[in-house]
């Protein structure tokens, strides 16, 4: 595996390489040496030109911990709040000697661009590009599943799963619509129709308007943010509105059926898309998704700099 | 495919080892054994057992993946580490590394170099069931099932109940002792 740049490019066996791994990398945590040496000498660039604290940390710990040098380059701050171009930004980072290059970018495809522009020579993993995808976040959420419904199986055959809200803006809807059908996950989305992408009706999922009827048979529900920009797009009436018939309040989460899983990429809006009783409440994995974050991407990165882009193995002989 | 070991040599072998293990620690207090996976694994459960059987109580017993410790990752695919159990703390205690085949020495290394950041053992022990040589390492095995010479041109194969479904060791690939040799002309 050269780059990680959507996971429609993840079949079902590299799919579970990475998730089988990043359980060991889980694994590690609870000791007290918790760096491993695999990446001892590599260098791993964030080249991030969208604000994040979350996903950048969670990078640069499990950079870290795999022993690799880190650097970060924020948009801010840096030439690129200048005018500088994503050719010569990239140019920089190979002159550098970057091994690996984790890029988020506010335009779809830009970490394409960088895979296959020639420039670098950099293994890359796309953090977030546009509205197009987040690998990443589909991983630690497939994961997450995993880990709770599924411990003992390779992967999410038959797991019922609902991914609720602005579909249509959301990178992070994208990556898990594809990683969770490949896993064999039966994969709803749900949103109001002004929030659904044209075209839907040829991705690997169902879709429903309407949240109410399909909770009972749910085994994980994956709340989006609604983002504030939305709301005054006429996408839907009003936040109340949308909140009321798309909303993960209390009432619903006592419809979802014992042991489901309520899911959140974050950052919340609490109240709107979800409320404090879901966010907080014992099913809610939320925190934890977090907490996976930094061994899933540990996980990413051992594979993507170890082993000359070859095709993963399953476990030695 | 020549056979070396069937399952009865396999489970000779290894009551020796388990009774050799004994006798260097004075007893099997405060041993803790980890197999190197795959099939180092299954094999330290069985000297466990074995050990239980004449000397209880049956030492600790767990496992030790040295995928990312190995000195290679830039040359061979990728590999999904295998668990790691640690069962005790392995600070002051005699650690016994087993391991089905030692070859080049450089899979105990790795596992060496992963035992060092889980702890501090007071002894590490290697036992392996097979030695076939070729060393490329100051490395040497404590206690050994079969000491087997080999070319390189051969492959062993280790086979367990375990994991393959049944017990044997084999060598595959030309022996350097039967030939084929080269013709002597006027000899």
């Amino acid at each position: 595996m050269r780059h990680l740049l959507s996971t429609a490019d993840l079949d079902a066996r590299s799919a579970i390489a990475l998730l089988d791994t990043a359980t060991e990398m889980a694994a590690t945590s609870g000791r007290e040496q918790r760096k491993l040496p695999a990446l001892r000498g590599k260098a791993v660039v964030n080249v991030f030109y969208e604000d994040s604290t979350r996903t950048r940390v969670s990078f640069e710990a499990a950079a870290k911990r795999l022993s690799a040098d880190v650097i970060t380059f924020s948009a801010k701050g840096s030439s690129v709040s200048k005018g500088e171009s994503l050719k010569d930004t990239a140019l920089t980072l190979e002159a550098i000697g970057a091994d690996a290059v984790v890029v988020r970018h506010p335009s779809a495809g830009a970490a394409y661009r960088l895979a296959s522009c020639g420039w670098i020579d950099a293994a890359v993993i796309n953090a977030g590009d546009g509205q197009h995808e987040h690998p990443t976040q589909a991983l630690i959420d497939a994961f997450t599943i995993r880990r709770h419904l599924a411990p003992g199986a390779p992967d999410l055959q038959g797991v019922r799963v609902a991914i609720v809200g602005d579909v249509l803006h959301s990178r992070v809807a994208r990556s898990n619509v594809w990683l969770l059908s490949t896993l064999g996950a039966a994969v709803t989305l749900v949103a109001p129709p002004t929030l659904l992408p044209i075209g839907i009706d040829d991705w690997p999922c169902e879709v429903s308007f309407d949240l109410d009827p399909i909770l009972g048979s749910l085994d994980a529900v994956m709340m989006l943010r609604v983002q504030a920009e939305r709301m005054a797009g006429a996408f839907f009436p009003s936040p109340r509105e949308y909140s009321r018939r798309y909303g993960l309040d209390a009432v619903r989460l006592r419809s979802l059926p014992e042991g489901a899983l309520v899911m959140h990429p974050g950052p919340m809006n609490r109240g709107l898309e979800i409320s404090a009783e879901a966010a907080d409440g014992a099913r809610s994995v939320i925190v934890e998704q977090v907490s996976n974050g930094v061994a899933v991407r540990m996980a990413v990165l051992f594979h993507l700099l170890t082993g000359r882009g070859t095709a993963p193995e399953g476990h030695h002989p | 495919m020549t056979p070396v070991l069937t399952a009865d040599d396999m489970s000779r072998a290894l009551t020796r080892l388990a009774h050799e293990l004994v006798e260097a620690n004075g007893g099997s207090d405060g041993l803790v054994l980890l197999g190197i996976p795959t099939r180092g694994v299954p094999l330290a459960h069985r000297l466990a057992a074995a050990i239980g059987g004449f000397s209880a109580p049956a030492p600790a017993v767990g496992s030790l993946d040295i995928t990312m410790y190995r000195d290679d990752l830039d040359r061979v695919p990728t590999r999904v580490p295998a668990p790691t159990d640690i069962p005790v703390p392995v600070t002051d205690r005699v650690v016994v590394l087993v391991d089905d085949v030692l070859f080049s020495g450089r899979t105990v290394r790795a596992a060496l170099d992963a035992l060092r950041d889980i702890g501090r053992p007071s002894a590490v022990r290697l036992a392996v069931l097979v030695d076939r040589g070729h060393r490329q390492l100051p490395i040497r095995p404590d206690h050994v099932g079969r000491n087997l010479p080999t070319s390189l041109a051969q492959r062993v194969r280790v086979r367990l109940v375990e994991t393959d479904g049944v017990d044997g060791v084999d060598i595959t690939g030309a022996d350097p002792a039967t030939g084929p040799h080269p013709v002597r002309v006027g000899a």
